[in-house]
């Protein structure tokens, strides 16, 4: 067993304002726990983990890799989010480095190719559109769900950075100016509601980037049927 | 945290800004040192993944001039003790990164840089 981060030097004003630790949190920690020998082998370098929100996620992470040496990049929009990332990863002794930013915008030009582990909880509840673009430019705690059409309209700005399709790629090896992320063995965990439409996500993460996935866990929690999908460059069993 | 490791991986953003947006220059930084743990094949695995100059010049600004200007071929255990300082030790807390193309400055509070931008400026 792996301990849960302690969290308890969130105050209750903290929580009012950056997304407390629920049940998709914990199923992407039980996902990461599962798959934690395999994590410890690939010696990861730099991770990476937008929304990071309390930081519980990735000082979880840190947790598992123990002593492995790694870089744990941590992004959220909501500059609470990261003031806590950051004090969490010092409550449990792991060095996170949070930067406040949009999804990974900043990093993106500098990262290409080199991510070896990508985390995302996203804002994940189907809203209207307006909803989801006015809690993005307020970045405030209302992006920790507000997803917009299927919930996917933050999450989609996201897969369109992991990857880039083989079609850019054969028109801009030339300038070099491709965006992507995962490293070749890179692995991106990512946190989905059913009405995110699963199949399809992995599909076109598939057809448009040449990503394979696998459901590592799924849970039903309250009236939410949530799923962790892991993408690789190459199938793993 | 903003330590030189997270700052060789920065570059500015704004919509248009694409050449010379990297490496993001210091401004009126106050820093904070904290001792972490060696790990040499860390450090040596790291270097290919950053920019030599960008860091050498980065570590200047805030203060650490003890690393040579060309990279050198072999990496003795001195030097990957000096990249190991400068790249995981050294803590902006405070100041801002400012970029050589457009000016955008990008300010750090308390250790956490702000990259976020204006809608406008989004590209
Ligand atoms: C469901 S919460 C997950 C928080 C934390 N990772 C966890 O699992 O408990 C989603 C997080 O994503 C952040 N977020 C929303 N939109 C974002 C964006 N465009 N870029 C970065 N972070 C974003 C929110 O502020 C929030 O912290
Ligand atoms: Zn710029």
């Amino acid at each position: 067993m792996i301990p849960t981060p302690d969290l308890s030097h969130l105050t209750r004003h903290d929580l009012e304002q950056v997304y407390d630790p629920a049940e998709d949190t914990f199923l992407l920690l039980d996902a990461l726990e599962q798959e934690a020998g395999e994590l410890r082998k690939e010696r990861p370098m730099i991770c990476l983990e937008v929304g990071s929100g309390s930081g519980c996620v990735s000082t979880f992470l840190g947790t598992i890799l123990g002593p492995i040496p790694s870089l744990y990049l941590c992004t959220d929009i909501n500059q609470h989010a990261t003031r806590c990332t950051l004090s969490t990863g010092k409550q449990n002794k792991i060095t996170l480095d949070p930067v406040t930013c949009s999804l990974t915008r900043p990093l993106l030009s500098r990262l290409h190719h080199t991510v070896d582990i990508l985390l995302f909880n996203p804002p994940y509840v189907p809203t209207d559109t307006y909803e989801a673009s006015s809690a993005q430019s307020n970045a405030d705690i209302a992006g920790s769900w507000a997803g917009g059409t299927d919930g996917m309209e933050v999450t989609e700005r996201l897969l369109q950075d992991v990857e880039v399709s083989s079609f850019t790629v054969f028109w801009d090896t030339v300038n070099d100016v491709y965006q992507h992320l995962l490293s070749p063995r890179g692995r991106f965990y990512l946190v989905a509601l059913k009405q995110n439409n699963v199949p399809s996500i992995r599909s076109r993460m598939l057809e448009d980037f040449g990503l394979s996935s696998q459901i590592i866990i799924e849970r039903r929690a309250g009236r939410e049927l949530l799923f962790i999908i892991r993408f690789t460059r190459t199938a793993l069993s | 945290m903003v330590r030189l490791i997270t700052h060789n991986l920065l570059a500015c953003h704004v919509k248009g800004c694409t050449t010379n947006n990297f490496p993001l220059v210091f401004q009126d930084v106050q820093v904070e040192l904290q001792e972490a743990e060696f790990n040499p094949d860390f450090i040596r695995n790291m270097l290919p993944r950053l920019e030599w100059t960008a860091l050498v010049n980065a570590a200047k600004q805030v203060g650490d001039t003890s690393l040579p200007l060309e990279q050198p071929d072999m990496m003795d255990d001195e030097l990957l003790q000096k990249l190991h300082h400068a790249l995981m030790e050294i803590h902006i807390i405070e100041g801002a990164m400012v970029c050589q193309n457009c000016r955008h400055a990008y300010p750090i509070s308390n250790g956490i840089p702000n990259m976020l931008l204006a809608e406008h400026e989004i590209g």
